[in-house]
């Protein structure tokens, strides 16, 4: 059996493409960063906070990577709704990515913060560094440059779980491709580009990440150790 | 350094207060007493080295002396400060001791500059002019001037250990402490950490080290301490060593050498 | 529950049966193709490791609905009418099959050659090598994180929601749009999410441990 393509929807429908790719782009953007320096802090209460916050950080963490997206969105959009706090769709999705990213980025950032060796930390204490300094200087950046290559993967996993948000009408990618197929009825052909879409924005976001790792991580460029 | 020597008079006047005093001091981690009542004093520009059997509690008696360990009992003055009283400003403290461990303990991520200068830029607000100026002066010091932009990673033991010792001089201390520092490093690797240090003892610089290396010891020592479980078992110059008083030290020196 | 009447409560345990049934499929399917995958990925030949890992790049770069969405509609060009759940578990498959050989082909390699090489100084052949030197130890490493990833498993069925799968995550979305009582619906699906997951996530951290201390 021969099935023929028929890829002529690309440019009847390229605005809305665009508009679906721009709008993937702008959750995985608005949640990285948030995403990331939530799970950071969250990492460190777990580690270093009075017990109830460790109850509270551990969780928040257990809650959220043992649910999945879908129902923390609903939750979020129409259950919050409910309760009086009406939220829209667009930051009900951003909101729901950045809580999902930090409970993981939490648990990555953990074992980087972990395989810190002791004395490095007692080797600052002696040089009257301040915690504060100390976290700043020795432990962040060690803890992010060790652990950042699941942190890249971890990331590109929150880019592509972005093409659910269609289920609240947040119309990325994924729903500007449903929309399109409820018209030409072609939904093969139009999910296949939109997975290759898919496969050349990983790729993109690979790259960025890795340049930003680069940027943050002189050892890394001089040396081009990844530990 | 022009402070230096302030400080190689006073201690020739010997009328300077002593930098560092133990009083009866007790330390137990937990069940264990590991340090069982140590009177010990250092005055200005002395060179102590305390030697002894694995476990005796030469490396606690250490940490005491820059916090790292509280004390359990006694009295221990260090710099003015006073650490068995409550409250004492241990950041202060840290500004004037300095302490080199076995293990080195540098910044991986950070080079060999930034290793030197992070502590005098973040905590006595140097620029970075200033911060360079010092590094390197300090790094100098320790014979590697041309090592500034390396990575610890890709420094020899002895090469790192002696950053270490750079790290710890760029913030002026009055006092260092080493614990073992040589402990990790080859034979070969050794004498060039000792060299670093036996300059710095012959400069004035007021000192507490941990060693096995009794030759040296003997040599730099103005005070050689030898601690047998958890007490000060016997004291005096270096030519203590050629001629024990007490059995444990006798032996210890019999088998070290 | 919640304000939930029973029926309403069977209907959501009902469709978490189906979720847990989807699940069981995702994983036989993606055992099946993963394991072949996780060799290929290990091979001696380049062209094989080329291909499969071609493959395991193409699938964990589209998400997982959109994945559905190919195989939903591209089954039925072929004049298949398929069901949702047999579209949800191909894709499923497919999905679990790259991540899983993926985590094996982890396994694999974390098998010390000198292993390998004391087999062959025992005249082992090849496969016997593989399977009574390589494969008993590989496998003992790979529970925890094919356990853990089981939990990814069965969270990501739910996104079978978007072609209308009948599993926990659509009955609580359809319980919803009749009801209106979104918050107790969805906390109650979330619950019941955590029931399945939560364990399996703290077996595979235990066991973690225990391999991590066993090593020491
Ligand atoms: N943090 C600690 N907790 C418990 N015991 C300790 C600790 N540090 C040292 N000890 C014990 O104290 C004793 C003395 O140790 P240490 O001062 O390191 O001796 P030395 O440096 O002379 O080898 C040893 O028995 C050691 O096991
Ligand atoms: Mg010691």
């Amino acid at each position: 059996m021969a099935y023929t393509f028929d890829f002529s929807f690309i440019g009847s429908f390229s605005a809305e493409i665009w508009s679906g790719i721009r709008l993937t782009i702008w959750l995985t953007l608005l949640t990285i960063l948030p995403g990331f320096a939530l799970g950071t802090a969250c990492a460190v209460a777990r580690m270093n906070g009075p017990r109830w916050l460790r109850w509270i950080v551990t969780g928040y963490i257990e809650g959220i990577r043992n649910t999945p997206l879908v129902i923390q969105v609903f939750w979020l959009f129409f259950g919050l709704a409910v309760l009086g706090a009406r939220i829209g769709p667009f930051p009900a999705a951003v909101i729901a990515l950045v809580i999902n990213t930090g409970a993981y980025s939490a648990e990555i950032m953990r074992a980087g913060f972990q395989s810190i060796p002791k004395g490095e930390l007692e080797a600052g204490e002696c040089l009257a560094l301040s915690r504060w300094q100390m976290f700043w200087s020795i432990q962040l950046p060690q803890a992010a440059e060790r652990v950042y290559p699941a942190l890249i993967s971890q990331f590109i996993l929150m880019m592509l779980a972005t093409s659910i948000m269609s289920q609240i009408s947040v119309e990325e990618l994924t729903g500007v491709g449903y929309q399109i197929q409820s018209i030409t009825f072609r939904g093969f052909d139009v999910y296949v580009v939109i997975a290759l879409v898919y496969l050349a924005l990983a790729t993109g976001l690979r790259l960025l990440l890795h340049f930003v790792a680069r940027g943050s991580f002189p050892r890394l460029r001089r040396l081009g150790t990844p530990l | 350094m022009t402070s230096m020597s302030a400080i190689d008079t006073a201690s020739l006047s010997g009328t300077a207060a002593p930098l560092v005093t133990f009083r009866g001091v007790r330390k137990s981690f937990g069940a264990l007493e590991v340090l069982k009542g140590i009177d010990l004093t250092v005055a200005p520009g002395q060179v102590v080295a305390l030697i002894g059997r694995s476990g005796s509690g030469k490396s606690t008696a250490l940490r005491c002396i820059n916090a790292l360990e509280p004390i359990s009992a006694g009295e221990l003055e260090v710099c003015g400060y006073s650490l068995h009283r409550p409250g004492v400003d241990l950041r202060a403290l840290r500004q004037e001791v300095g302490i080199v461990f076995q293990s080195y303990n540098l910044f991986p991520h950070l080079t060999v500059k930034q290793n030197v200068t992070l502590a005098p830029r973040k905590v006595r607000k140097l620029n970075r002019d200033q911060a360079r100026e010092l590094a390197s002066e300090v790094l100098a010091q320790v014979g590697l001037g041309d090592r500034m932009d390396a990575y610890p990673e890709q420094l020899s033991g002895g090469q790192q250990q002696r950053v270490a010792i750079a790290r710890s001089l760029a913030m002026r201390p009055k006092l260092m402490l080493f614990d073992e520092v040589t402990s990790a490093l080859d034979p070969e690797l050794t004498g060039e950490v000792l060299r670093v240090i036996g300059k710095l003892a012959a400069g004035g610089m007021t000192m507490v080290l941990v060693t096995h290396e009794m030759a040296f010891a003997r040599q730099v020592a103005d005070q050689v301490v030898y601690m047998h479980q958890g007490k000060v078992w016997e004291q005096g110059s270096g030519k203590m060593l050629a001629n024990p008083q007490t059995d444990e030290l006798r032996q210890f020196v019999g088998s070290g050498l | 529950m919640l304000g939930l009447t029973p029926e309403q409560l069977q209907f959501l345990l009902q469709g978490t049966g189906w979720t847990l049934l989807l699940s069981l499929m995702g994983f036989v399917g993606g055992t099946v193709i993963g394991l072949p995958v996780a060799l290929a990925r290990s091979a001696k030949s380049r062209w094989l490791r080329r291909i499969s890992s071609l493959y395991v790049q193409f699938v964990q770069g589209v998400p997982l609905p959109v994945i559905m969405f190919v195989v939903y509609f591209g089954v039925s060009i072929y004049g298949f009418s398929v069901s949702a759940l047999v579209a949800a578990a191909i894709a499923m498959t497919l999905y679990s099959s790259a991540y899983l050989g993926e985590i094996w082909k982890g396994c694999l390699m974390a098998v010390p050659k000198t292993q390998r090489e004391a087999a062959e100084c025992l005249a082992l052949s090849a496969p016997q090598q593989f399977i009574y030197v390589i494969l008993p130890q590989a496998l003992r490493i790979a529970i925890p994180p094919t356990v853990g990833f089981l939990v990814q498993i069965v969270k990501n069925s739910s996104y079978s929601v978007v072609i209308g799968f009948f599993d926990l995550t659509y009955s609580a979305k359809v319980l919803n749009n009749a009801t209106f009582t979104p918050f107790a619906i969805f906390t109650i699906a979330a619950a019941l999410y955590f029931a399945i997951c939560f364990p399996l996530s703290l077996f595979a951290c235990r066991f973690e441990r225990k391999l991590a201390r066993s090593a020491a």
